[in-house]
């Protein structure tokens, strides 16, 4: 099956949930990744439980945030 | 080294002296050619926070903004944010919330004269300044 990650195919032999996915894109710290699946926003706690399956786009950022206080 | 032109680098502080007290927030779509990282369109972002010390992108307007940039066939390769009242280097929040060892992070100072500096991170948060050429 082949799924969309971030406008890149991505070759899987098996469905995966979100959690997994960002695990098997090598992902940094997932836990500031915020993730859209077909345009809708998944919430962090249904990463586990949201599947993504053949033709499905993902799209991943990390938040960004900072700012002049320290 | 980035690279911005002198309209993009005027708007930037256009924008960011608009949103004052409060920080200005944005990406920077633009393209890679070996060690040069040159900026197409900057995405001025709305700060979720409206704060003067601190800043939160909109998530939405991210995806929006990364969307227009693969349109285009340029890549995310930075951000910038403002600092209204301190010096344009990272602190020690800017640190804590830097995940994405790929980017640029541009830090506009507007306590005095505007400055504009860029930094990279490495996985453990060491800083280096990269060299920013405005042209």
């Amino acid at each position: 099956m082949v799924i969309k990650v971030n406008g890149e195919n991505l070759n899987l032999e098996k469905s995966l949930n979100i959690a997994e996915l960002l695990m098997a894109v090598k992902a940094a710290q997932p836990e500031y990744v915020t993730v859209q699946l077909n345009g809708e926003f998944v919430e962090r706690d249904d990463f586990p439980k949201i599947f993504a399956n053949d033709g499905d786009e993902v799209e991943f950022l990390y938040f960004m945030g900072g700012g002049q206080r320290d | 080294m980035i690279i911005l032109n002198h309209e993009q680098f005027d708007s930037l502080v256009e924008h960011a002296k608009n949103i004052l007290p409060n920080e200005d927030c944005g990406l920077l779509g633009g393209r890679l050619d070996g060690d040069k990282r040159i900026v197409e369109k900057i995405y001025f972002l709305t700060n979720a926070d409206a704060s003067p010390e601190h800043f939160s992108m909109n998530p939405a307007e991210q995806f929006t903004a990364v969307k227009d940039m693969r349109s285009h066939g340029w890549q995310l390769i930075g951000n910038f944010h403002s600092h209204p009242s301190s010096p344009a280097r990272p602190s020690e929040e800017d640190k804590r919330l830097v995940f994405d060892t790929t980017l640029s992070y541009l830090i506009l100072s507007l306590a005095r004269e505007p400055a504009l500096k860029s930094f990279r991170f490495d996985r453990e948060k060491n800083i280096s300044e990269e060299k920013i050429c405005v042209q």
